[in-house]
């Protein structure tokens, strides 16, 4: 979930070193562009290995679905593989094969992606498979309800099959009140067995348009090249005047209290989680995400952080103790916070541990020397995921579909080195002294009374 | 020692160039002074250095009445070690951002270092004392958390299916025992134990190394001398017997309340080193490999729906191997899933794949080779990977050509050494439901 901590901008190394000059050149210098039918394209060239991977993301996500469809926008990423009319079942998959190239596609709230990686020589192919199907997917019932019941397993698989994955799933839907991102991704077990044919081809017609795309090429590849390209394949697809800006329903004020438990007999080592609501990159004021990013760093990231210290090296309650933040995402996201406790001790008291954690720091900040090290961590993401074209290409897409811009991106690590303790204990404050949150119990049952005779 | 520095200079081309260029750099094989061999690919492009090496033994070396001996021993190498205790250790991880870590499997103790070219002499002396001075003090949190994974785990039923399928393929060897070890012989793991571990199975004579970075040879021979140098020369590994599954034709039931039974089959393979190694590899790409090409994702996912993950894959551990799939299925249908999956194994075993289906796979195989060079993590991986299984530096350029050499006949030989009439060896976890009536409970 921490996408935003590694993103990639060409100044990020000079925190290391007063000799950072060289390192500084070694970021990817991206370009941007937009195709007179609305597309989007971006292209991170990196000239290191002859292979290029080639994207195409969607503006549209689980949190666009219409209430009692949820689950459409990942059946129909499945339902993409099905074939066109050009290319029928499973036509592009061969091909792609035959080329030694690898694909796949994911879903998020807030887009749906669809990938190759292929030797450079190779582009101009899957560029034209992946043009193709924006437009001309075609389905019939069968394959429809076979790759149903496909989503049914993988739902099965993630969700069902794991009490920590319920638990998950139960405590989104009771964080956001209001908002679509309270529904799984996946969609519930019983609006996923109704979605048909119609509604999968109708939502594929209202969203998938060249001006709701982004295009991603990254590898080695120059801007130039993938610019004639892009003109040459999507460029001739129309686009789709009816896509405009999305509006979600927004949160309420919490007035409860909320705290979700999950019994079951699988369960076997308890676990304690809470999610508050947070805004995210998007949405925040100036510098907010930075400071919340240093903030769950310091609270829960590795062996120094404040949750870990105290848990599991001094009180010896827990076994382990983390935080995180989902800070891409288009409207109100996300700050986690788990810990599992040792044998014996109970989850309140675990909860209560929790409490005086975020207390300290909400009443006296964190340290100079923490600050110093979160910066030097999340920056050194940034130069790190440099090495893998892929996770650039992720990432960047991540972000660009969630209404961050190229230079909210770039400049990035600028503005976590200009994060200010009293910053980070102010978002803590506001973000982690709100009734904005949900407790989730991960337990075994009630032992049963005993049977007297 | 004044030895000057004597630098075995090996230059390969990555890839012939017949088949396009693997990566723009070549690998160059070093030798240290002290006779460290270490692979390298130089990239100057980014300011970071990649180090991946691993150590022979893992936890097929663990006391046999203390599985997760290797795994424990492993864990703490970065937690406290020399002058660092464990905080001033990643302390001084963290603010150099160094990102150093270890890990066990069944064959070899696995570690990898990756730093900012300007850190790496920290980052050197970081490892050095995690490979040569590690504290073992914070053995009992450690261990907590290992304890808490594998209850975790008692209830998850792919770890449950897997752990299941290697103890009964090998009741009486090291590859039998879970390698994070279980929660009866995690409590009564001493530091003793893990100074033993260590004494033994972390040496020079085990060590394998792969760097990709912005370094020249000459530099990173002396920081490998100076902290791997640092290691006892010879190890004193236990020998490990060559194994053969057992429990084939046995289909295990582990009851678990799960909507989906997870499965997991398996009987022997090749090892890496047979001359066979390379058709089995391609006939099994086409029977169950990674692309959505392969005749079980067609067949049991693509055509029935029966699961969303579906595959079968080439085991090559050092001393046995195997040929081992899964699937997940709900409960009413697992039995289908399964029937499929070893008829599956049958046609291909008895009228092997088409002539299209073979040149297809072939063709996928090549030219999805250059795939795994595009970053520097995963060319230090694969580096690592061919040392390890002694395949040399040329590999990387005859790779491609013994996959394109691969003909029907070879592949029909192959199947007739692993497929053909095979007994699988076959754990269900979950509450599958009618079962066939050849189907019993073990």
């Amino acid at each position: 979930m921490k996408i935003i901590t590694a993103m990639a901008v060409a100044s990020a190394a000079t925190l290391f070193s007063p000799r950072g000059a060289a390192a500084e050149a070694a970021g990817p210098q991206v370009v941007r562009f937009m195709l007179q039918n609305g597309m989007d394209c971006l292209v991170i060239p990196d000239h290191r290995a002859p292979v290029v991977t080639h994207m195409v993301w969607y503006r549209v996500g689980s949190a666009d679905e219409e209430p009692g469809k949820s689950g459409l926008a990942h059946f129909l990423e499945h339902l993409m593989f099905k074939g066109t009319e050009k290319n029928p079942s499973g036509h592009f998959s061969k091909i792609l094969a035959s080329l030694g190239g690898q694909e796949n596609a994911f879903t998020g709230n807030d887009y749906t992606a669809y990938f190759q990686r292929v030797t450079r020589d190779h582009l101009e192919q899957v560029m034209s498979f992946e043009a193709d199907r924006m437009t001309g997917l075609v389905l019939n019932d069968k394959v429809v309800n076979s790759e149903r019941d496909v989503v049914l397993e993988e739902r099965r698989m993630r969700t069902d099959n794991s009490p920590a994955a319920q638990l998950g799933e139960a405590m989104q839907a009771t964080l956001f009140v209001n908002h679509p991102y309270g529904r799984p991704v996946i969609g519930w077990e019983q609006e996923i067995k109704k979605l048909n044919r119609e509604e999968a081809l109708a939502f594929y017609r209202r969203y998938y348009a060249p001006n709701n795309a982004l295009l991603v090429v990254a590898g080695d590849v120059t801007p130039d090249e993938v610019k004639t390209l892009a003109e040459k394949i999507y460029g001739p697809i129309p686009r789709n005047d009816a896509i405009h800006p999305r509006t979600r329903p927004s949160e309420p004020e919490a007035m409860a209290d909320r705290r979700v438990v999950l019994a079951d007999t699988r369960v076997a080592q308890p676990s304690l989680t809470r999610n508050y609501l947070a805004p995210s990159y998007r949405t925040a004021e100036t510098g907010e995400a930075e400071a919340i990013d240093v903030l769950a760093h310091v609270l829960g990231t590795g062996s120094l952080s404040r949750l870990y210290r105290k848990l599991v090296i001094e009180k010896k309650i827990a076994a382990s103790a983390g935080a995180w933040y989902g800070g891409v995402a288009y409207d109100t996201t996300r700050i986690g916070i788990s810990a599992t406790p040792l044998p014996g001790v109970a989850l309140e008291d675990l909860d209560r541990a929790v409490d005086g954690v975020i207390s300290e720091i909400v009443e006296n900040g964190i340290t100079q020397e923490e600050l110093a090290r979160a910066k030097t961590k999340l920056v050194a993401d940034v130069v790190y995921s440099w090495d893998d074209p892929f996770t650039l290409a992720r990432m960047y897409g991540a972000a660009l579909t969630t209404g961050l811009t190229i230079e909210t991106i770039q400049k990035w690590p600028d503005r976590i080195r200009a994060v200010t303790a009293d910053e980070v204990q102010k978002a803590a404050k506001k973000w982690l002294a709100s009734r904005h949150f949900v407790t989730g119990y991960l337990v075994k049952p009630p032992a049963p009374p005993e049977k007297r005779s | 020692m004044t030895k000057q520095i004597a630098i075995a200079l090996m230059t390969v081309a990555f890839l012939s160039s017949a088949t396009n260029a693997m990566s723009k750099t070549p690998v160059e094989r070093i030798v240290t002074p002290k006779g460290i061999e270490i692979w390298l690919v130089r990239d100057e492009k980014l300011p970071m250095l990649s180090l991946q090496f691993s150590f022979l033994g893992g936890a097929s070396q663990d006391p046999a009445e203390k599985p997760g001996v290797a795994s424990l021993a492993a864990s703490l190498l970065d937690e406290g070690a020399g002058p660092y205790d464990a905080r001033a250790y990643r302390e001084q991880l963290e603010e150099n951002a160094i990102e150093i870590s270890f890990a066990a499997n069944r064959d070899s103790v696995r570690g990898s270092l990756k730093t900012l070219v300007d850190n790496r002499a920290k980052a050197f002396e970081l490892l050095k004392v995690a490979l040569t001075a590690p504290r073992f003090d914070e053995i009992e949190r450690v261990r907590a958390a290992t304890l808490a994974t594998l209850r975790r785990n008692s209830t998850n039923p792919s770890e449950l299916a897997k752990d299941r399928w290697y103890a009964r393929a090998f009741p009486d060897h090291p590859y039998g025992r879970p390698v994070l070890g279980t929660l009866d012989s995690m409590p009564n793991i001493s530091a003793d134990d893990l100074r033993a571990y260590v004494g033994k199975n972390l040496a020079r004579s085990n060590l394998k190394i792969a760097a990709v970075g912005a370094i020249d040879p000459d530099t990173l021979a002396k920081l490998v001398d100076e902290s791997f140098g640092a290691l006892p020369e010879k190890a004193a590994l236990a020998p490990v017997p060559d194994a053969v599954p057992q429990g084939l034709g046995a289909r295990d039931v582990v009851p678990l309340n799960v909507p989906q039974t997870v499965i997991v089959y398996g009987g022997a393979g090749l090892k890496r080193s047979d001359p066979d190694f390379i058709p089995a590899y391609v006939l099994n790409h086409i029977l169950g490999g990674g692309s959505f090409e392969s005749r079980l994702f067609k067949e049991v996912r693509e055509k029935r729906g029966l699961s969303y993950s579906v595959y079968s894959t080439l085991v090559a551990l050092k001393h046995a191997g195997l040929f081992m799939g899964a699937v997940q299925t709900k409960n009413d249908r697992a039995f289908e899933s399964l029937d499929i999956i070893n008829s599956e194994i049958e046609r291909i075993a008895k009228s092997g794949p088409t002539a299209d289906e073979l040149d297809k796979a072939k063709k996928y195989l090549i030219g999805s080779y250059p795939l795994r060079f595009d970053t520097s993590a995963k060319i230090a991986t694969n580096l690592l990977d061919i040392q390890f299984d002694e395949l040399g530096l040329d590999y990387i350029d005859k790779r491609n050509a013994e996959i394109e050499a691969v003909t029907a006949v070879d592949i029909r030989r192959v199947a007739k050494r692993f497929l053909a009439g095979a007994q699988m060896l076959v754990v269900m976890v979950g509450e599958p439901v009618a079962a066939p009536a050849k189907a019993a409970k073990q």
